[in-house]
């Protein structure tokens, strides 16, 4: 059986996963991947239209708790393991392309 | 050495002191610990703290706890405040976190001494330690063999002699694997029983926190006391902890236990006649043995490597060079998303990721995550009619002994494969256990798997203590 998967498929899914790869990384990454969504083919066969999914093991119920104020976490604390900061935010390079 | 139970019983009646069971666990991790790289972080300075901070409370004639001065290693993947915390992956190198875990929190509330921080898989995904970006951790038993994983390091310091107890999460078996590896007692509880909050997540639905110890006893004190309801964690069960030590010698006479033919599928000849022998112990005392198939087990594997990468890959989104953690430069955001993503994690985390990614993606949704959760159901109803034949299953933890360095590390199939006996478990939010039980390839241990219902844990452990009495290990 080939593999399900295409080389394109995995630039693409890298490119979705901010992951940039390497031509021998993406041709072991098709290798490999492919081998494990053909052992997942063994669940394609199955007639499971009546099942329904189970996302989480006990069903996840909405949990609402009072509306009281109490500690959080100190700014300048989670600030200190920022990588890089500004006035008391987070500082990032830039997002926009630059004005024509 | 001694057990964790001997130890906070002498630290509490002054016989012995937090101060000198530390000093003990600091020597043996100082003896071995550059041979088997257990530990990713020794906090020596805080654990000799809380150390001297137990010993003044004892003085003062106070309770300090059922772990009073116990020393644990715990996985480096749960959050304490201001200790070194990298999920054995550069993205994470230098980090310190802002806060504990809850399991932290209770650990110290119980008079435990954590003492440092273990080698795992990088963000848990591997069933050896050899993808931790740290190098792997040596099996103690024998330092040609991997200890299996992901919490290999954990149940390293155990089997060292460096830590009497330990912390590991369970997502596909990264408890009971490396414990039936390097020959202990593992559990992973139901889901919900012990909290989250602060466990770092690899797939959230799945994970679970739970104990190492060298007997069932530890084992039963260390998840008492850690379990029960957490309002940080909304995925926690409601109730508070169960009485679980005082449950440990209640034996299985007139329970039904299920040797699961899917569960010995494959295994090694010596773990096929450890998992039989097992079954002749608890037949002698007093359980009722009949024989199951559950097919549906066989789609456990191809199940679990569509969920839980689906959920790694949103859960591994908030990596992306900004809060904390590595940050590559590059001249625009996404472009440093992108450098930092790529030279912080390693092969196998991205590999997982972009198989997530994959089955998440528009056109493969249905076919792939969306039949994997409908598989789950199914494995959920095929537990639940196993349980209405019997009270406990049984069957190997894993295929094989100890396996060597590299032997499954080209093919991430054959290592997928490892966990196969293991992974139902948590697909279903079930509770399991490995016992060491018996030896196999070059006298290494087999590890014997105990399943049980949700909120099964003390029945697991009063079964698994009857397999230690059998051993004749205490």
């Amino acid at each position: 059986m080939t593999s399900p998967l295409r080389r394109e498929d995995v630039a693409k899914v890298a490119k979705l996963a901010r992951l940039s790869l390497t031509d021998e990384e993406l041709d072991l990454f098709t290798t490999q991947l492919g081998q494990i969504l053909e052992h997942a083919n063994d669940m394609s066969t199955l007639n499971l239209d009546d099942v329904i999914p189970t996302a989480h093991p006990f069903g996840l119920i909405n949990v609402v708790r009072d509306d009281v104020v109490r500690p959080s976490l100190d700014r300048d604390v989670v600030l200190a393991m920022a990588p890089d900061t500004e006035g008391g935010r987070f500082a990032v390079p830039r997002i926009m392309g630059e004005a024509p | 050495m001694k057990t964790a139970q001997s130890i906070a019983r002498e630290v509490q009646s002054g016989e012995s002191s937090a101060s000198a069971e530390l000093d003990n666990s600091l020597s043996a991790i100082r003896a071995r610990d550059e041979e088997l790289n257990v530990f990713l972080y020794v906090d020596e300075e805080g654990a000799r703290a809380t150390a001297a901070s137990i010993d003044e409370r004892v003085a003062r004639g106070e309770d300090v706890g059922p772990l009073a001065g116990v020393p644990i290693a715990i996985k480096d993947n749960m959050c304490q405040t201001g200790i070194p915390t990298t999920c054995s992956s550069k993205i994470l190198e230098g980090w310190r976190p802002p806060y504990n875990a809850t399991v932290i929190d209770r650990l110290i509330a119980a008079g435990a001494v954590p003492v440092g921080k273990t080698n795992l898989d990088e963000f848990a995904m591997g069933s050896s330690t050899e993808n931790s970006a740290f190098g792997p951790t040596r099996n103690p038993l024998d330092p040609s063999r991997v200890p299996g994983g992901s919490s290999g390091g954990s149940a390293a310091a155990v089997a060292a002699n460096m830590t009497p107890l330990a912390l590991g999460s369970d997502t596909g078996g990264s408890i009971r694997q490396p414990a039936a590896l390097c020959g202990l007692i593992g559990m992973k509880p139901s889901y919900g029983l012990v909290s989250r909050y602060g466990l770092i997540a690899f797939a959230s639905s799945l994970d679970q926190i739970g104990p190492f110890s060298k007997n069932v006893m530890d084992a039963a004190i260390l998840l008492e006391a850690i379990a029960g309801h957490d309002p940080l964690d909304s995925t926690s069960l409601p109730e508070p902890s169960p009485s679980l030590v005082a449950h440990v010698n209640d034996g299985v006479a007139g329970k039904r236990i299920a040797l699961v033919r899917e569960l010995v599928e494959g295994a090694d000849e010596d773990v096929v006649i450890s998992v039989n022998r097992a079954v002749e112990a608890l037949k002698d005392a007093g359980a009722t043995i009949v024989e199951l198939s559950i097919p549906e087990f066989r789609l456990g594997l191809s199940a679990y490597y569509l969920i839980a990468p689906a959920e790694a890959s949103s859960n591994l989104a908030r990596y992306d060079g900004v809060r904390y953690g590595l940050r590559v430069d590059a001249e625009d955001v996404a472009a440093m998303n992108e450098a930092t993503r790529t030279a912080g994690f390693g092969a196998e985390v991205k590999r997982r990721i972009m198989l997530g990614t994959y089955a998440l993606s528009a056109g493969y949704f249905d076919a792939y995550y969306g039949q994997a959760l409908k598989v789950r159901t199914r494995m959920i109803d095929a537990f639940k009619r196993a349980y209405q034949q019997a009270d406990l299953l049984i069957g190997a933890t894993t295929p094989s002994v100890a396996f060597a360095f590299g032997t499954k590390t080209s093919d991430p199939m054959s290592m997928y494969l490892s966990d196969v006996f293991t992974i139902p478990t948590n697909l279903a939010g079930e509770a399991a256990v490995s016992v060491p039980f018996g030896t196999g390839e070059a006298g290494l241990p087999v590890g014997v798997q105990l399943l049980g219902p949700g909120r099964s844990e003390a029945q697991l452990f009063a079964a698994a203590r009857v397999l230690e009495i059998a051993e004749d290990r205490s």
